[in-house]
């Protein structure tokens, strides 16, 4: 297979990992109140692990993602006397998720994801100007 | 080589190196994020000098193994075309470290994205020179029709 073609494996291997980091986010930012979750303990905080790997016959190194983390920081505690899940000293565990943190992980995905389709484009406008040789 | 081989040789084989470059340059890209990824790149000059060489090399003797030690495709007859992407894992550097990150990785996207546009850049003339050429030989070859 051409260099360029596998170009276009790379970068949607890329994809499709920076497309499974802004799914956790969206987990996390969504779930960012859930003080309780069918195991009874709050919503953890998910992160990805990425990891290169060699995609298409060439070996160079395309992305995959390695496992997904529950992020082990302790739970913000809440003062809310008056929820059901208050302990003696009226305080609530709430997830351990850290908005900011999200934000900023959301931004640099999309940004991650925005130079894969460049990559892609660029390899397509080159594979298309190949087909040309030669034709004038 | 006959002649018209070796007429397009040069920008043949650089095209080829090209477009491996610019696999190289997406996978640092691709791996912008990837913990303790290390951005690679090849020498363009040095590895289009060797690409070249090789093709020399192989044209004159047709062996299964080629000058740079790259296992290619055994050619037992004159007609057949060597294979083999002629590009070795010797070949690919470590960019140099501008600024560290804590999670090891040393990709700059900047510079990667300057890289990539510049390589595609390169490899457009490169298409337009070899374009030139065979508009050359054709010229030629039409001459007192």
């Amino acid at each position: 297979m051409s260099s360029l073609q596998n170009v276009f494996n790379i970068s949607s291997s890329a994809m499709s990992a920076q497309s499974q980091r802004l799914n956790t986010v969206a987990s996390n930012l969504a779930n960012v109140d859930s003080a309780t979750s069918s195991s009874g303990q709050p919503y953890k905080s998910k992160q990805v692990i990425f990891e290169a790997t060699p995609v298409g016959t060439s070996g160079h190194q395309g992305v995959k993602v390695n496992k997904v983390i529950e992020d082990q920081t302790p739970a913000r505690m809440v003062h809310d006397p008056a929820n059901p899940l208050a302990d003696k000293d009226g305080m609530v565990a709430m997830p351990n998720v850290n908005a900011t943190q999200e934000m900023v992980n959301m931004i640099s995905t999309s940004r991650s994801y925005q130079n894969n389709v460049e990559t892609m484009n660029a390899a397509k406008t080159m594979l298309q100007r190949t087909l040309t040789i030669g034709q004038n | 080589m006959d002649k018209l081989d070796a007429l397009f040789d040069f920008n043949a084989t650089a095209l080829r190196v090209r477009a491996q470059r610019q696999e190289i340059l997406a996978a640092n890209i691709a791996n912008a994020d990837t913990p303790n990824y290390k951005a690679r790149d090849i020498d363009f000059a040095a590895s289009l000098k060797k690409a070249l060489e090789a093709n020399v090399a192989s044209a004159a003797n047709n062996s299964a193994v080629s000058s740079n030690g790259n296992m290619s495709l055994t050619t037992t007859h004159g007609q057949h075309i060597p294979g083999g992407n002629g590009l070795s894992e010797a070949d690919l550097l470590y960019r140099p470290l501008i600024q560290g990150s804590v999670d090891g990785n040393s990709v700059d996207g900047e510079v990667e994205r300057t890289a990539f546009v510049d390589n595609a850049i390169h490899y457009e003339a490169n298409i337009t020179m070899l374009n030139a050429q065979i508009k050359d030989m054709t010229t030629a070859l039409n001459s007192g029709n």
